[in-house]
């Protein structure tokens, strides 16, 4: 009797001080995601009572929306060209951080900072000017030859824009991986040296396996994000997702479904669709993972 | 043998020159809100303006859509300030409760909040307009302030973590003195984790003072809009070509965050780096 009061009573403390969290992921997470997935077989536009439709807006989004294929097309790119660049770019300069010099601290924080300032109006505001037509990029590009781009004009150039600004703010990727490169022991390239393997031998035998873990937690949670990226393309397209839909990520497209055209339906469609690809995405790189991520001790992880 | 002596020179060179091209972008955008707005892109190439003029900022600090910037930052402000403090002391009560409690459910709840981590926000987008809609707060800081004191996971998580290196010997010895839960929480964890806190309360600051989406939702009124509002207001009316007030107004936007960074970068590079290894 007494052990079920202290039982009883461990549960009422217990959730007294999480409730915070039960409460808003009850009434923010999963009555909402209950709403949207009952919104999505409907049509609904805020003003009058959503219509049961069924499968309609699904239907439509696969054939009769090529608007939709479109910023799914734009979307995949962004996130299979930006995601990989960016933490091959983190990865690298995170390698050339790793050593004793006293100045990384100072190198460190002068290539973190466009991370902190990256999801910011005022960077995709710059972003959109140093690629403008008189911008200093056009200028550096006829300057090494390679004439100008019509960064606004042509969507893929448009789409380029974006990934080059995604790919700029590499920064707690390469946070991730200086932290995992110092784990590694000096010892194991200094055995590797002796036994006479080269640098590009040390790189692919030593610091990519161990390193492999983190490079999966990176890339799951920069595939999420990237997939999500709204702010760069809703301003640097100034909300249009222009030129010929080249800026139009999935997030922007609804968006604009959702609060310009007050089709709440068929943007809550799109929602789960979404959730669906990223959750197909994180377990394919999951199940991948078993071929190529290293765990140097079994259950460290 | 020469390579040695040359090699430090090298990479510092390496290094330097990478730095610079990194940030090149920001050091052009405050260089030309320093420039006459009609010579910004008539000479984008020099990086220096031939003559320093501080117009650009006293234009822009006279604010657009009819306000002082002045009002947008206290606007942007008032929302920072008030979700901080509210993310910063909800998610370290329900981190204690995770890490220190044990009570049934727990690990079911932990989970949960994990996936929540990880749940695009999109799905939720649409059924929360819906409800703040239905609840009248349009137009008010309310859906973007109310949800930050139900805990934030990244911070739970962070905390968590950071909990779980807290000797338990600590609790021990308290609760042998009479100390209750909550006063275990007061009194010995919270003074512990000052580092998390100061961390969270870093990011928190960012993501609010950065935030474009919330405002673009909820607030409608120009006397309530947000720095970033403000900001895409300058962008809106562009075709005027007042890009220096628009420059110099980005910037200004800019100096909270980046000072925020320089002084307290060592919590923010740390949380960083243990949150991701931890993963």
């Amino acid at each position: 009797m007494l052990k079920r009061n202290t039982a009883l009573r461990n549960d009422l403390t217990g959730y007294a001080f999480i409730s915070p969290f039960v409460i808003g992921f009850l009434a923010f997470t999963l009555i909402p995601m209950f709403i949207s997935l009952y919104l999505s077989f409907t049509s609904y536009n805020l003003f009058s009572a959503p219509r049961w439709i069924g499968l309609d807006n699904f239907v439509k989004m696969f054939t009769g929306d090529p608007k939709y294929m479109n910023s799914l097309r734009v979307t995949f790119l962004y996130v299979f060209v930006g995601v990989p660049l960016r933490l091959m770019f983190a990865l690298f300069i995170a390698m050339l951080l790793n050593n004793g010099s006293r100045l990384i601290g100072t190198y460190r924080t002068l290539f973190y900072l466009p991370s902190i300032i990256g999801g910011s109006v005022a960077v995709s505001i710059m972003w959109r000017n140093i690629f403008g037509s008189e911008g200093i990029v056009n200028s550096a590009l006829i300057a090494i030859g390679l004439g100008p781009v019509s960064w606004f004009g042509d969507p893929n150039a448009a789409l380029g824009m974006l990934v080059t600004l995604s790919v700029w703010q590499f920064g707690s990727s390469m946070l991730i991986f200086l932290a995992g490169l110092k784990n590694i022991s000096p010892e194991m390239y200094e055995a590797a040296g002796v036994d006479g393997a080269g640098p590009a031998r040390r790189f692919f035998r030593i610091t990519l396996p161990l390193l492999s873990p983190i490079i999966l937690f990176n890339l799951i949670m920069q595939t999420i994000s990237a997939f999500m990226t709204f702010v760069p393309a809703y301003i640097i397209s100034k909300g249009e997702g222009g030129p010929m839909d080249g800026t139009m990520l999935y997030s922007l497209y609804l968006f604009r479904q959702a609060f310009m055209f007050n089709n709440m339906g068929y943007a809550s469609a799109m929602a789960w669709v979404m959730l669906i690809i990223v959750g197909i995405m994180t377990a394919v790189l999951f199940f991948v993972s078993k071929y190529w991520v290293f765990y140097e001790s079994e259950g460290g992880r | 043998m020469a390579w040695k002596t040359i090699k430090w020179p090298v990479y510092h060179l390496f290094a330097i020159a990478l730095a610079v091209l990194m940030l090149y972008p920001v050091l052009w955008m405050l260089m030309s809100s320093f420039k006459e707005s009609r010579l910004i892109f008539v000479t984008a190439e020099s990086l220096l303006p031939d003559k320093w003029v501080w117009s650009n900022y006293a234009d822009g600090w006279k604010g657009t859509a009819g306000y002082p910037f002045m009002t947008y930052i206290w606007n942007s402000l008032v929302i920072v300030v008030l979700s901080t403090i509210g993310a910063v002391l909800s998610s370290s009560l329900i981190a204690f409760g995770f890490a220190r409690l044990s009570f049934r459910g727990r690990n079911l709840w932990f989970a949960l909040m994990m996936v929540t981590l990880m749940l695009p926000h999109d799905v939720v987008l649409v059924p929360q307009y819906v409800i703040f809609t239905k609840l009248g707060w349009l137009n008010s800081i309310a859906p973007i302030v109310v949800p930050q004191f139900f805990g934030i996971p990244f911070f739970i998580f962070l905390m968590v973590q950071f909990i779980r290196t807290i000797p338990r010997e600590l609790d021990e010895a308290a609760t042998i003195d009479g100390c209750g839960k909550l006063r275990l929480y007061a009194r010995i964890i919270l003074p512990l984790l000052r580092s998390s806190l100061a961390t969270a309360a870093i990011f928190s600051f960012y993501w609010r003072w950065e935030d474009l989406l919330g405002p673009v939702l909820y607030l409608n009124s120009p006397d309530k809009y947000t720095v970033s509002m403000a900001l895409k207001m300058f962008l809106d009316s562009e075709s005027t070509s007042n890009w220096g007030a628009m420059f110099a107004m980005s910037i200004v936007s800019l100096v909270p965050v980046i000072a925020l960074f320089f002084a307290f970068q060592k919590h923010i590079v740390q949380g960083m780096a243990t949150s991701g290894l931890k993963g």
